[in-house]
């Protein structure tokens, strides 16, 4: 727990994933405070569900999330870029057929 | 003409209605962001589930009201709620225990009324039992951190234990309206629900480290309408703006 | 007591500072670890904090008339807005401590400091048609605001402001039903709601801040992309939209120099009362103390349910205290 300037602690942080209808993945909602992880699932439910949106939830502590750096970002995701042979739209289907 | 089915959906409905209100307080005053949209969510549940019963009350009545005359036109002598559900909201240990203690018992009151001959009683009760459990996660492990948190928060939270309990005599008071309910199905036992209440509470009062009070209990009044001083002043609030224009629609 | 921190304004690496520049002006997102100088961060903290602060603020003058609302089915919609508008303070609140200052923090620094909040809250509720006015006009005036916001430049604020604006759609709406009830209502509806116009139009269009030339910090704002609209233009945009709903449910907006500019299609209004917005936002509107006061009694009051869920966590799930 980490403490305001006025003594009084702020809860951790919690990262909320929530899974819409219809088998989507996770997806990152947001984020809660809570003092432990049933009430972290607690609060997520009541603050990130309210208008029907999840079948399911994660809470994960922020500081257990591993994120890549901003520098990354070339070294990591450029060589995703060059690689058309990886999408269906790389290949030709012959002429006449419509439905593949 | 008032029949026994008509004074029991009263008795559902005004819980629900008085304890929602109560519950809509804290929105805006919550000890932490968070609670205040969870406890506004169990109060929309409560309000929600009130407005179902009393609708259907007034069908069963078959004088033409409907929820809002029932819950806006009805005075104190007339309403059917628990006493405990009137008093006012206290402290969020105080609003957390009484949550508790009260959604401890509806779980088995609907449980029993979600699978009752009355096709739109058990409508409405499954619906209910489902908000219910939330509505009893959420309190009881309030309890239990408030209970068995720091020496002020035991404190607060076993004198909220202490103001509450000895009106839970009330949870399992039964008279003819009962009875005669009983005898179609529909009610059920408040004797049989009594140990089952008293395991599940203990289980969680356990966990909080703390004790219901040996003294004795209060008296009984609100299923017959005799209630504390507090609900006057709740209805004077909540009624004002509806009966200062008489016939207007909002 | 808290203050807002202001350390001297550093000198900025300039390389990275016009790389950071040319990012903003080719509309790319901002994300928490990505550089940025240090007054984008400061300006964003002080404008997004302030943000959340105004929506739980906001909660106080609805949240008056809840106990009180004439129907069930309107005492439902009013406690899921109020509660609403807690979730947006929420949001933002998170979203602004990826910026490096714990919430906790922030509060102290409106209940305990100098941090400001949207100064239309300082006005009090004294009607229920005031809670239908309120949706109208101060969330429609929002939601014009707030759909320009979903654009800003960084990424957890206008992921926040995309959630909102979802959201506020709802408030608005039920807010103009109210007013159109009550307008086709009896005649004391009809005079509770346009004597409740009369008292929030003037201070809904405060809400877009000063014009443009005196508001000190529109330029470094418009420049990151963290707004793209002025005060003014905002402003403006408002008016248009309000106009001819005013007029379809027979209501009259308190301005005598209100009239349609046929060239540009714009509502042209009369000019707004600075001193009073000024008295405002100094703390001294109808409400500025009763609102702080409230808020204040609420945090300290809920000190001990704070404390005693992290000292049962600390005793029970050591792990889960830790890991964040
Ligand atoms: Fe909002
Ligand atoms: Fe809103």
């Amino acid at each position: 727990m980490s403490t305001g300037p006025n003594g009084v602690g702020e809860w951790p942080l919690w990262e909320v994933f929530t899974q819409a209808p219809g088998g989507k993945p996770h997806e990152h909602a947001g984020s809660v405070h809570a003092p432990d992880a049933e009430i972290a699932l607690q609060n997520a439910r009541d603050v990130y569900t309210r208008r029907g949106e999840a079948v399911s939830l994660w809470v994960v502590p922020s500081g257990a999330i591993v994120a890549s750096a901003p520098g990354d970002a070339g070294p990591f995701f450029d060589p995703g870029n060059d690689k058309p042979y990886r999408h269906p739209q790389f290949y030709k289907t012959p002429r006449g057929v419509k439905v593949f | 003409m008032s029949t026994p089915l008509f004074e029991y959906l009263l008795r559902l409905g005004d819980d629900r209605l008085i304890l929602g209100h109560r519950n809509a307080e804290w929105c805006g005053h919550g000890p932490i962001l968070e609670e205040d949209i969870a406890v506004a969510n169990v109060a929309l549940d409560q309000t929600g589930e009130a407005q179902l019963l009393l609708n259907l009350a007034g069908q069963i009545e078959g004088q033409g009201r409907d929820a809002d005359q029932l819950a806006y036109w009805r005075d104190e002598t007339q309403f059917r709620n628990l006493q405990m559900l009137e008093l006012p909201r206290g402290d969020f240990g105080f609003t957390m225990v009484r949550q508790f203690l009260f959604s401890a018992h509806a779980h088995f009151v609907l449980e029993h009324l979600a699978s009752c001959p009355h096709d739109d009683l058990a409508g409405i009760a499954a619906k209910a039992l489902k908000e219910n459990r939330y509505h009893l996660r959420h309190s009881s492990e309030w309890v239990v951190r408030l209970g068995d948190g720091t020496d002020e928060s035991h404190r607060r939270i076993q004198a909220a234990l202490d103001e509450l309990w000895p009106w839970t005599v009330e949870l399992f008071y039964e008279d003819a309206v009962d009875a005669a309910l009983k005898a179609e199905q529909i009610a059920p036992d408040q004797a049989a629900i009594k140990p089952k209440w008293e395991a599940m509470v203990t289980e969680v009062l356990t966990r909080a480290t703390v004790q219901p009070p040996k003294g004795p209990m209060r008296m009984v009044g609100g299923r017959k309408g005799r209630h504390t001083e507090h609900l006057g002043h709740l209805l004077a609030e909540m009624q004002i703006v509806a009966r200062s224009h008489p016939g207007a629609s909002w | 007591m808290a203050t807002e921190a202001k350390p001297a304004a550093p000198t900025e690496d300039p390389v990275k500072l016009a790389e950071f520049e040319a990012r903003c002006d080719r509309g790319e997102t901002i994300e928490p670890k990505d550089w940025m100088p240090e007054k984008y961060r400061r300006q964003l903290t002080r404008m997004m904090s302030q943000h959340a602060h105004s929506e739980v603020v906001g909660m106080l003058p609805e949240g008056n008339w809840i106990t009180r609302a004439p129907n069930l089915r309107r005492k439902m919609c009013l406690i899921a807005k109020v509660q609403d508008e807690g979730g947006h303070g929420l949001y933002i609140y998170c979203g602004t401590e990826t910026l490096g200052t714990d919430r906790a923090e922030l509060i102290d620094q409106y209940l305990y400091g100098t941090a400001k909040y949207s100064s239309i809250f300082n006005y009090p509720t004294l009607t229920w048609a005031d809670i239908g006015v309120i949706g109208w006009l101060v969330d429609g005036a929002a939601i014009v605001n707030q759909t320009m916001l979903a654009h800003a430049s960084y990424g957890p604020y206008a992921r926040a402001m995309i959630r909102i604006c979802k959201e506020e759609n709802f408030h608005k709406r039920q807010g103009y039903e109210l007013c159109a009830t009550l307008a086709r209502g009896t005649p004391a509806q009809k005079a509770m709601v346009q004597d409740a116009v009369n008292r929030w139009w003037w201070p809904s269009l405060m809400m877009f801040g000063p014009h443009d030339t005196n508001s000190p910090h529109s330029a470094d704002l418009l420049r990151w992309k963290v707004k793209q609209k002025s005060n003014d233009d905002l402003r403006q945009r408002f008016v248009n939209l309000t106009v001819p709903q005013a007029q379809a449910i027979g209501l009259t907006l308190p301005d005598p120099d209100l009239k349609l500019d046929q060239a540009t299609g714009d509502w042209k209004f009369g000019e707004i009362d600075w001193s009073e917005f000024n008295a405002v936002i100094a703390g001294n509107g109808p409400m500025n103390r009763e609102r702080i006061a409230a808020r204040r009694k609420a945090h300290e009051e809920g000190a001990w349910v704070r404390e005693a869920a992290a000292a049962y966590a600390a005793k029970h799930q050591p792990a889960a205290g830790q890991a964040a």
